[in-house]
């Protein structure tokens, strides 16, 4: 390897540290338009009238639309296209825009908002998960399964019905543990922006802070009833995405469809509160696990039920939902596994997904029991895990392939850098080792909408120069899409990274990509990168053989040259040759991920082509004065496949591991009633920068990192994926680093001062140190949908129907 | 509002212009100087992200009115490479202290400031310094770790592109 592995600056470096990078608000177009939309005060509500002739009339104002001018829904997953660009009818969340004002500068925009009339009749709210079991009536959504239950899912993977209870009969020990994971938001800097404009020719263009241009691309030809191929989707790079940027947006609908009505170009950026209220991040989840084990620490099953607050709209909720359960079984063997999930509709700003989506919150009740686990039956935490690892090369419960896990040496790495045999239990008070694994995706097997074309495409031009120029749909979020697409290509064609120019994330111009979500960029880019090169690579291989009088496949591309046996020549000339040879130069590759063994309705959430692995370690030290918890050290290990660049690597976990430590200590999407003379309304209780904690610089411990290297064949040379599994141990472990330091459990996130306090003073008292849920509602989950596992001669299939999880 | 006329000097060159009287420095950099590099995440102080140097302070400048800048010297990103990169963006740029970069043009000015003032800060007095940009990429190690790299390079008179 000449590239991938060594340390070398990100090829869009120089652009990120110049300020040159441009990001959509970046973006000034000549005659440009701004816009500001205006948003529900009330979170349930009706439009009974909307009065916008004196914002018309307000000088300077161009344009001003209402929910009147958009009569066709859109949404990110197929089966819940359920919102509109401006509400036409039904508002359900605070936030949910209603009507927008284009006009020739932000603050006239704004101004002009406040002379919209907007007569609301409001209705009744919901709050909780509670009360949307509980409350049919009035419905968030007519198309909810059942009240305002959006969706159930139920499985059994067993040879039978109740299997999962019979597994559970046979252990010498059942746990059964509530878990709640509070919602929070993913906290881009860079706050979204669109640019829209029509271009010479008629065609509508649209830059955005967008990690799915191309899911954009098609939302717009559906709202705006425009042919695609009038309609091109750029995607600026982001300014941080984590998630946040993944779905479709009101106001990208809304920008595209005032430019094509003005011929002129229209900007919105939104402002921060409005990104708090868009919000689409993570899913506030209660979990109940009960776990059977035996006495020598084998597990013998799992049955996990999680109850999702949704808020307002479908989003990825489908998804998201399904994620909550279907990685359980990457990581540990489990011999059965019944898995039961709902997702509600409450009257607050709808999630979606944040990285690790719709996984961190099981892993964090998985992790914390096994933890409670290792402790009851007398063992290591560490040996615990090891001994119940899953094998590589297998087939788990649910029917997904895992195939190389580096698990095992990820936990041996952080069990011996912090120095944890002679450390846990050992600290004393006040100070503790907590460990935690997880598992994610490289990238989901299934696209969002179905189809059987490619996931990504990469396509790749050569001319006599020896210019190499990369283009595909791949979306630069900061994460180095841009950096991983040059680095293979150069690793193929034997050049630097330095000398191909990517020209990723344009609809109108790059082959598709599905976009930077499910941590698949690597893999899936990587593989029709790999793909595109290899063409390219023969025929310039057969050009130059022919020049250096040598066998094609004898010559090796390496340093910018393409050589054997003393006889080379530049990489440029043997372009040459192969363009005086075949005539003009390129290559595309596509990427398919293989098909998944599971053949059940919902198996399509869950396969990815790899799994990546995690280990980690946290250090906690808690003063049981306050319960103040500090974090001095975090040890963690990611089995990455193979390293592409170490430098962004490291980024990513270190990253990860800040991320989720944020969420396990502070950051949580929390939401309050306003008093009835003010609406009632739910509003979000911190949506600023300064009471929405996170961590600074400050509060950042010291992070020891290891890079665990187990090819996957699935892969581009063997690389996983690297953004988003390293978050998913970090909060388990914070949990088990308390307990192991004060002596209680804190079975909820975020885990604040003040809830150690309350189990420490539990403790004191002589009752059980323990803050979390303590009870789990009445779900009406389905009949389980009965899938037999591999080993208990399943195929794949369902023995026995559940009618709602057909519905996928 | 009628534009009001105003002088200063942003990266070494006079600037005169005039404005609507109520933006604040950020805008008229971005807006009316057409410096975009300096960014924006709040516009409320909060996230650091628009941080420039104002007579060689750090400064917020989402916060500070243009009018209060007549005859004051700015410095955004846009002033530290010339043919060649600063060491810090430099630094930055090999360490992985940008991943997004949209925090980053803040951070650069921030640390300027701070390496401006102490030759070879250790690695609390950088956390410290930069403890009001907020970044949500890097978990902050690989910046701390760029600015000591940066302060070496600029100690030993290093350059690198």
């Amino acid at each position: 390897m000449k590239v991938l592995g060594k340390p070398r600056r990100r090829v869009d470096g120089r652009a990120k540290v110049t300020g040159q990078t441009r990001f959509a608000d970046d973006i000034v177009l000549p005659r440009m338009l701004h816009m500001k939309l205006l948003r529900s005060p009330h979170a349930h509500a009706l439009i009974e009238e909307i009065d916008v002739e004196k914002a018309r009339a307000c000088p300077g104002v161009h344009l001003v639309l209402t929910g009147k001018d958009f009569p066709i829904t859109y949404g990110i997953l197929p089966v819940t296209q359920d919102e509109y660009p401006l509400a036409p009818q039904h508002v359900r969340y605070v936030g949910d825009p209603v009507a927008a004002v284009v006009a020739k500068d932000e603050q006239t925009a704004a101004e002009a908002l406040d002379l919209i009339a907007v007569k609301y009749q409001v209705l009744p709210t919901l709050s909780t998960p509670e009360e949307a079991l509980e409350t049919a009536e009035p419905r968030i959504h007519a198309y909810s399964e059942r009240g305002n239950i959006h969706r159930l899912q139920a499985f059994e993977f067993a040879q039978k019905e109740n299997g999962v209870d019979e597994a559970l009969g046979k252990a010498d020990h059942v746990f059964e543990d509530l878990f709640f994971y509070e919602g929070n938001t993913h906290l881009p800097i860079e706050q979204h922006a669109t640019v829209a404009a029509v271009d010479p020719d008629g065609k509508l263009t649209l830059w955005s802070s967008t990690q799915v241009p191309h899911y954009v691309h098609r939302s717009l030809a559906r709202v705006l009833q425009l042919p695609p191929a009038r309609i091109r989707v750029i995607a600026a790079p982001n300014g941080g995405g984590f998630g946040g940027k993944c779905d479709v947006c009101n106001h990208e609908m809304v920008a595209g469809k005032a430019a094509l009505m003005l011929g002129r170009p229209v900007k919105i950026c939104l402002n921060r509160e409005e990104v708090f209220y868009m919000h689409r991040g993570r899913h506030p989840v209660l979990m109940k696990f009960r776990t059977g084990v035996t006495k020598e620490g084998k597990l013998t099953g799992m049955h996990l039920q999680t109850l999702a607050d949704g808020g307002a709209y479908g989003s990825y909720g489908v998804a998201s939902t399904f994620y909550t359960g279907a990685l359980q079984t990457v990581t540990y063997e489990l011999p059965r596994y019944k898995f039961e999930a709902a997702r509600v509709f409450t009257n607050k700003p709808p999630c979606g997904p944040k990285r690790g989506h719709g996984t961190p919150q099981p892993r964090f009740g998985q992790e914390i029991q096994l933890d409670k686990i290792a402790e009851r039956i007398g063992m290591d935490p560490a040996e615990l895990r090891l001994k119940n690892l899953v094998k590589a090369n297998s087939l788990t419960a649910n029917w997904l392939k895992v195939g190389s896990i580096g698990l095992e040496q990820c936990i041996r790495e952080v069990v011996a850098r912090s120095d944890w045999k002679k450390r846990f239990r050992k600290s004393g008070f006040g100070k503790g080792l907590g460990l935690a694994c997880g598992s994610y995706l490289c990238g989901a097997g299934l696209p969002i909408y179905w189809n059987k074309m490619p996931q990504s495409g990469v396509q790749i031009l050569l001319d006599r120069s020896g210019q190499v120029t990369v283009f595909c749909g791949a979306t630069e979020i900061g994460q180095g899409s841009d950096d991983v697409l040059a680095a293979i290509v150069a690793e193929v064609l034997g050049i630097d990274p330095f000398d191909i120019r990517c020209v990723t994330g344009d609809t109108g111009i790059t082959p598709v990509d599905l976009g930077s979500y499910s941590s698949r960029v690597t893999v899936m880019m990587g593989n029709a990168a790999i793909q595109a090169a290899e063409k390219l690579k023969k025929l310039i291989a057969e050009a130059a053989a022919e020049q250096l009088e040598v066998l094609p496949d004898k010559l090796t591309f390496s340093n910018g040259q393409v050589f054997f046996d003393g006889k080379a020549l530049p990489f440029a000339e043997a372009v040459r040759a192969a363009e005086e040879k075949f005539g003009t130069l390129g290559a595309v590759g596509s990427y398919v991920p293989p098909r998944a063994p599971g053949r059940f309705k919902g198996a399509g959430v869950g396969p990815s082509p790899a799994y990546s692995y995690t280990a980690c370690v946290v250090e906690a030290h808690v003063d049981p004065a306050t319960g103040w918890i500090s974090v001095p050290k975090i040890w963690i290990a990611h089995d990455i496949g193979r390293t592409i660049n170490p430098v962004l690597a490291r980024g990513q976990v270190e990253g990860s591991v800040y991320m989720g430590l944020s969420e396990a200590l502070m950051e949580e999407s929390a939401f309050r009633r306003l008093p009835p003379k003010l609406s009632s309304a739910l509003v979000h209780k911190m949506p600023s920068l300064l009471e929405y904690k996170s961590l600074t610089s400050l509060d950042m411990p010291e992070v020891d990192t290891v890079l665990v290297e187990d090819p996957d064949p699935n892969c581009p040379f063997g690389a996983k994926e690297v953004g988003q599994g390293p978050l998913l141990p970090v909060m388990p472990a914070v949990a088990n680093a308390i307990y192991d330091a004060v002596g209680v459990r804190i079975d909820e996130l975020p885990i604040t001062p003040d809830k150690v306090l309350k189990a420490l003073q539990l403790k004191a008292a002589g009752k059980a140190p323990r803050v979390g849920p303590d009870r789990f509602p009445a779900v009406p989950y389905p009949e389980p949908l009965v899938v037999p596992p591999p080993w208990e001669g399943g195929d794949g299939k369902e023995i026995k129907r559940n009618d709602a999880a057909a519905v996928v | 509002m009628k534009p009001v006329p105003l002088s200063l000097r942003v990266n070494g060159e006079e600037q005169a212009i005039s404005f609507a009287p109520y933006k604040t420095l950020l805008e008229v950099l971005r807006e009316d100087l057409n410096l975009t590099g300096t960014k924006h995440g709040c516009e409320l102080g909060e996230c650091g992200a628009c941080a420039v140097l104002i007579d060689g302070e750090p400064q917020l400048a989402c916060l500070v009115l243009a009018l209060e800048c007549e005859g004051r010297s700015v410095e955004t990103v846009e002033g530290l490479a010339g043919a060649v990169l600063h060491p810090l963006q430099a630094a930055f740029a090999d360490l992985g202290a940008a991943q997004c970069g949209y925090c980053t043009p803040g951070i650069l000015m921030t640390a300027k400031a701070l390496l401006e003032k102490e030759k070879s800060p250790s690695k609390e007095r950088i956390r410290e310094a930069i403890s009001g940009n907020l970044c949500r990429c890097t978990g902050y190690q690989q910046i701390v770790e760029a600015i000591e790299e940066a302060a070496q390079r600029l100690a030993t008179g290093r350059r690198a592109e």
